[in-house]
């Protein structure tokens, strides 16, 4: 089932044209990587996909991005809960400044949800899921700020699996990170694929062709070729793709 | 004489003409502090605290002044900071940042630089007469109000700015509204920030006279204000009333009041730097 479909999605930052007819399906429960050069607006449309450009005061968006059939840009779309079904994880881990448990709880919270079991257990599972539990359970009123750059992006990813999205936004999650922090956070996406629809910005090639099923690669705001990430590595049908991935350019 | 001599010499020279100037403030602010103390520290006791101003020097005290300015600074707290807060949250959250919003940056930055006599006479016209408060604390208040919302203003929205943008998106990618996101993470993580801001504002406050003169404060109140919409008067309107009298035992009643004044807004001072150094420790983002 495709749940993100992007009709023909033009973005603008000023007169800056920064996303130039985007057309691009995402299927339910695969990983997307979008990949290509600095500023080429791969990251600028994940943040379309949940709005986190709103707040840019000279941003502006054209076209139709349908998740769950329903257009995210329309009227009656209450921009919160669009995130909550769409949540994100961002390139810099950045807990907030407050205990671990309260991280994880942060969505419930701003929800409304005031009963304590169903935090409780929901941010243990979350933990779980995340891969974190055991590492800090016996800490989880210590400061989010104590732990290490790989642990507190696990946190980050852990917090926003706690609102129950369906879909998970990662702006390169693993660029700010060590080897051995991004191959568990690597891993994660592995699992987290069965349960979720992921959407990932990488700068990292290898890692694009590690956890990834699709790649969207883009340039100068252009989709230029989206296929099987098997097929895009190993036979790219344009001539700008090869040559990016072959490390010519970017 | 060499040059390189003669370098050395304005180098030397330099240093010293350095050293002078920064002693200067020092040394006349110490000759000051320790002539106050010397004349009034002698007059400070638990009677000059609780007695009501008298014609009689030896039995006069500072009890409506004191209380005076404990009224004006609770009451100008309580206007100013929700307001001030308001409006630099405003400014620097919802606010769009286009030409209109730099117009008003500037004219917030000037504002704190009006002379407070003006701020008095806009509060006379406006909270006094206009709007009928009289000669109170309210009025007072009010107006000590109009003169530090720019400081408070200013504070807040640089404590604001100084919130890294990570946190307000951790916050809304979570699908927390504005509000919550300001609420829970910015005002939290700006708090240190704005209490700087807000305490050096109102120690300001309280040493203003001038503004309390023209609105009408008076100088001679035998009775503890028991309502906002009381006269005052507040510390150093009694200051400038005893030092301008010719007897010396009200010269050392003044210098007293100074003491206690000066008392008051070290204390306020070493509040908000203790504030600012520990708030400056815990960002480590």
């Amino acid at each position: 089932m495709k749940v993100i479909v992007a009709e023909d999605v033009n973005a603008y930052y000023g007169d800056n044209h920064v996303l130039k007819n985007i057309d691009l399906s995402i299927n339910e429960h695969t990983v997307t990587a979008l990949i290509g050069p600095s500023g080429c607006g791969k990251s600028t449309f994940l943040r379309t996909l949940n709005r986190m450009n709103d707040y840019i005061d000279s941003f502006r968006v054209e076209g139709k991005i349908r998740i769950d059939g329903k257009n995210i840009y329309g009227n009656k779309v209450r921009v919160e809960d669009l995130r909550q079904k769409v949540g994100m994880v961002f390139q810099k881990p950045n807990p907030f400044p407050k205990s671990i448990f309260e991280n994880v709880a942060y969505g419930l919270k701003v929800q409304g949800t005031k009963d304590k079991k169903f935090i409780t257990e929901r941010v243990e599972k979350s933990l779980h899921q995340a891969a974190l539990w055991n590492e800090v359970k016996d800490i989880l009123h210590k400061s989010a700020l104590s732990l290490s750059g790989g642990q507190q992006q696990r946190l980050c990813i852990a917090r926003t699996l706690a609102v129950k999205p369906s879909i998970v936004l990662m702006d390169e999650p693993a660029s700010a990170l060590d080897p051995i922090s991004t191959a568990k956070i690597e891993e994660l996406i592995m699992e987290l694929k069965e349960k979720y629809t992921i959407v990932i910005v990488t700068h990292n090639m290898q890692q694009a062709a590690r956890v990834s099923d699709r790649t969207a690669f883009f340039y100068l705001g252009e989709l230029v070729e989206y296929s099987k990430t098997a097929d895009m590595f190993t036979n790219p049908k344009n001539k700008r793709t090869e040559n990016y991935i072959t490390g010519r350019f970017g | 004489m060499s040059r390189l001599r003669r370098n050395r010499i304005i180098d030397t020279g330099f240093r010293y003409v350095g050293i002078a100037a920064t002693f200067f403030g020092l040394v006349v602010l110490a000759v000051f502090i320790f002539n106050i103390l010397q004349q009034g520290l002698g007059r400070i006791d638990g009677d000059f605290l609780t007695s009501l101003p008298s014609r009689r020097a030896s039995r006069a005290g500072i009890l409506t002044a004191w209380t005076g300015t404990a009224w004006i600074l609770f009451l100008t707290a309580l206007i100013a900071i929700p307001l001030g807060v308001a409006a630099g949250i405003y400014l620097e959250e919802y606010g769009k940042k286009n030409r209109l919003a730099r117009i008003i940056e500037i004219n917030i930055a000037n504002l704190a630089g009006v002379p407070s006599i003006i701020y008095g006479l806009l509060g006379l016209e406006l909270f006094v007469r206009a709007m009928r408060m009289g000669s109170s604390l309210l009025a007072g208040a009010s107006t000590l109000s109009l003169l530090i919302l720019p400081i408070i203003i200013v504070a807040t929205r640089e404590a604001i700015k100084a919130v890294p943008n990570t946190l307000r998106e951790a916050s809304y990618g979570m699908g927390a509204t504005r509000w919550q996101t300001i609420w829970y993470q910015v005002l939290p993580a700006a708090s240190g920030g704005i209490l700087t801001g807000v305490i050096l504002a109102l120690s300001r406050a309280i040493g203003e006279t001038a503004p309390l003169i023209v609105i009408g404060a008076l100088a001679y109140v035998p009775f503890v204000a028991s309502s906002p919409m009381d006269e005052f008067t507040v510390l150093p309107m009694q200051i400038f009333n005893w030092i301008s009298r010719p007897q010396q035992a009200f010269l050392v009643n003044g210098a007293a009041a100074i003491i206690i004044l000066l008392a008051i807004t070290f204390c306020m001072n070493g509040i908000a730097v203790y504030l600012r150094n520990r708030w400056q420790k815990k960002i480590n983002w």
